[in-house]
């Protein structure tokens, strides 16, 4: 696919070295170009692109709060198409503002069938506060509200399935993808914009502070959650599921948890565990 | 004065935090190993290597994803 | 001009189609409910030119309402109660972002115990949020508010948002006799809504950024100065308004007051009770007056003093209650004048404010016992 060598994400943001957040951003822009309008709900993203007097964003841009990016999202929409205007509007949330207190507001958005994008930039908890639990927090994971000890081993809830949610609204467009993939994610970003009304994209996204590994490995990480059948690739198309990406060789699930500092207390019991339920849902889809 | 609602005017403007400051670390790329496959142009997360594959020292933060991701092993990190 | 007999609610709907917004996000909320319908029906009927968001929340409506300014159009939004209640965060953020969103408040008792009744608790709890309040009397003066709220809100000077509040029920679902103005007539008092920082991808624009400690402090001023500045706004919005359409609004009303002895200070439609007792009082001899509060965000303290302190005695009718403090506007006038306050807790959840509770208080204010007295309280399940 052609990759424009356009940036509408500047340097100079405060995020931390091997963000991965801006690499999602920087991707999602180039599909998009230059008439668009971003919306971010608060979190990491929104703190270090925006510190007055200064910002990142070489698009027109706009925060409120962190629980409603879409219902912002929403509103933008709607003004500019009330004044003829064709911007596309993307809304970058966290997986708090997304999964957790953002989730009624991304409900009512989808529902409505706004014709905006949301992408979720998933790093798997609160990174922004100082890595606490989220709903999208994978079972097992250390957080500091869901740290392992006598009584805990991490946290003991599966991921909630967003994009799953999203699809049982009858979103048009809905796909995963990783910052790692940067091809299928930005062909995604580009049937989000193509697709007349909302769009959903869960972005896998490795955090280095959260997850502790070195700033350097954000990539591989991502890579290898996709490779052991952890994150799964896929779009659902007007309702039609379809995988994006099949690694050639599954690799073990230990490979991904065993890189990561959140991981390290798991015993090799709950590994196995882990290891057998990527096994279903990879069998399932014939990954 | 602060504009009014606390807006940026000016975009892009983070441009005048000079990152590079953060390094302990510097990519050096050889171009001539360099076999244009645009991974760590695509996978920096500063966006500070252009097309030419020049890295930008002034923002490069040095987390050595480029690196990692080289497939040919083109850049190697260096201190400084 | 027409001449209608509409409820509040139909008043206000009538001013948001005169004023033509062009995104309209409400949820629907007792008793602000029938401002939603209206406007919906307006819009389907293509009488108004706008986009209805029917959101999922409060804190979705003022959260598009706050996009859609910052995209740069007019926008109207209205609720009433816990609905303004969800919507606090974002009153912060509206008036922080300067968004020129007039908002309709129904006034309505918060929970809990849960009532859908009407006091004015809910909006004199967001009084620190930065936006604009008038309160309104009647009908009619809940239309005008509207389409004077929008022309202050969106003057240069000021760029807040603003609240125009009416009480529930007593004026909500209450029908009386009004002017509905002409489109002709609307348009040369509000021009077309020109924004000042809007998002445009051929002039990109960052809104609603984090600051440090280096700048929080400014832009926070910036809102105080806006709001001090918006008095002089308001002066000649009102004094327009009144060669356009011939009605006079101040910032204060004093009805009587001139050689007044006891004034009694309150908002919103229980003054039309408060003007009646006050006729029959006179009649009997008594010099007592009524100082109506029409806007109570930006204080007008200057109106304030002036009228009451030629009074021996003031007393504030609150239908609020800030708990071991009295009332918000006693306190607020205890603490900008130097007149002889007495507050009085009155009318909460619908309660009502009789003709003889006036009395009481007049009479409580010539001979007071305590600072701030419950007005209505059933002793027998006290």
């Amino acid at each position: 696919m052609e990759i424009s060598d356009q940036e509408f994400l500047a340097p100079g943001h405060r995020g931390c070295a091997g963000c991965g957040a801006t690499v999602g951003v920087r991707l999602a822009l180039k599909a998009l170009g230059k008439n668009t309008v971003a919306v971010s709900a608060t979190g990491c993203l929104e703190v270090i692109t925006t510190p007055y007097p200064e910002t990142a964003w070489d698009i027109p841009w706009i925060h409120v709060a962190f629980e409603n990016a879409a219902a912002v999202a929403s509103g933008v929409e709607r003004a500019l198409k009330s004044q003829g205007k064709d911007a596309q509007v993307v809304a970058f949330a966290g997986d708090g503002g997304t999964a957790d207190i953002g989730l009624q507001a991304l409900s009512g958005a989808m529902e409505r069938g706004h014709n905006i994008i949301y992408i979720c930039y998933d790093n798997e908890a609160y990174m922004n506060t100082g890595v606490q639990r989220s709903g999208a927090t994978p079972y097992g994971a250390s957080t500091t509200t869901s740290p392992p000890g006598k009584e805990s081993f991490g946290e003991d809830k599966p991921k909630k399935n967003i994009p799953m949610i999203m699809a049982a609204h009858g979103v048009p467009y809905v796909a995963t993808a990783s910052i790692a993939y940067p091809e299928d994610f930005m062909k995604k970003v580009q049937k989000a914009r193509e697709t007349d009304g909302p769009a959903y994209i869960h972005l896998h996204q490795p955090c280095t502070t959260g997850w502790g590994y070195d700033p350097s490995k954000t990539i591989e990480m991502g890579r290898l959650a996709v490779e052991t059948g952890s994150w799964i690739l896929y779009e659902i198309e007007e309702g039609e599921f379809r995988v994006t990406y099949r690694p050639l060789q599954r690799k073990a699930v230990d490979e991904y948890l065993m890189a990561q500092k959140r991981f390290k207390h798991l015993t090799d019991e709950e590994r196995e565990r882990i290891q057998k339920n990527v096994d279903a849902l990879c069998t399932e889809l014939k990954i | 004065m602060v504009n009014i609602g606390a807006c940026v005017k000016e975009p892009g403007s983070t441009r005048n935090n000079k990152t590079g400051s953060w390094r302990t670390f510097k990519p050096i790329l050889d171009k001539e190993k360099c076999i244009d496959c645009e991974n760590c142009v695509l996978f920096c997360p500063e966006g500070c290597i252009n097309k030419d594959y020049d890295i930008d020292y002034d923002y490069c933060k040095g987390c050595g994803i480029c690196a990692e991701e080289c497939p040919v092993k083109a850049i190697k990190m260096e201190r400084g | 001009m027409v001449k209608k007999v509409f409820t509040a609610n139909r008043s206000v709907a009538e001013a948001v189609k005169l004023a033509k917004p062009q995104v309209v996000p409400v949820y629907p909320i007792t008793p602000q409910t029938t401002i939603s319908e209206y406007l919906a029906q307006f819009v389907a009927d293509g009488d108004l030119k706008a986009e209805y968001i029917r959101v999922e929340s409060e804190h979705s409506a003022i959260s598009a309402a706050v996009g859609a300014s910052g995209a740069g159009v007019r926008v109207f939004s209205a609720t009433s109660s816990q609905g303004l209640a969800l919507m606090h965060e974002i009153l912060f953020a509206a008036a922080g972002m300067r968004s020129p969103i007039v908002l309709v408040d129904a006034n309505r008792s918060l929970s809990a115990p849960l009532s859908i009744w009407n006091d004015q608790q809910d909006t004199i709890s967001e009084r620190d949020s930065g936006w604009l309040q008038i309160y309104a009397e009647n009908a009619q003066e809940a239309l005008d508010s509207v389409l004077i709220a929008y022309r202050v809100a969106e003057d240069r000077d000021v760029l807040l948002p603003c609240m125009v509040c009416i009480d529930g029920y007593f004026l909500t679902h209450t029908v009386e006799p009004l002017d509905v103005p002409s489109q002709e007539e609307v348009d040369q008092f509000l021009p077309p809504y020109k924004p000042y920082v809007f998002l445009d991808p051929e002039n990109p624009m960052s809104i609603g950024t984090f600051t440090d400690p280096e700048y929080y402090m400014e832009a926070r001023y910036a809102i105080e100065a806006a709001m001090e500045r918006s008095k002089g706004v308001i002066a000649k919005a009102n004094k327009e308004f009144a060669e356009i359409f011939g009605r006079e609004y101040d910032f204060v009303e004093p009805y009587r007051c001139d050689d007044a002895e006891i004034i009694i200070v309150a908002m919103g439609s229980v003054c039309g009770t408060i003007k009646d007792v006050i006729d029959s009082l006179r009649d009997e001899g008594e010099k007592v007056g009524l100082l109506k509060l029409r806007v109570f965000r930006p204080f007008p303290t200057k109106e304030l003093k002036e009228i009451l302190e030629k009074a021996s005695k003031v007393a504030v009718l609150d239908k609020n209650i800030s708990f071991g403090m009295g009332g918000v506007l006693y306190n607020d006038i205890k603490v900008k004048t130097n007149a002889d306050v007495y507050g009085f807790i009155a009318g909460l959840g619908g309660r009502d404010i009789t003709p003889e509770y006036v009395r009481e208080i007049v009479a409580k204010t010539k001979n007071p016992t305590h600072e701030v007295e419950w007005i209505g309280l059933k002793k027998e399940e006290v």
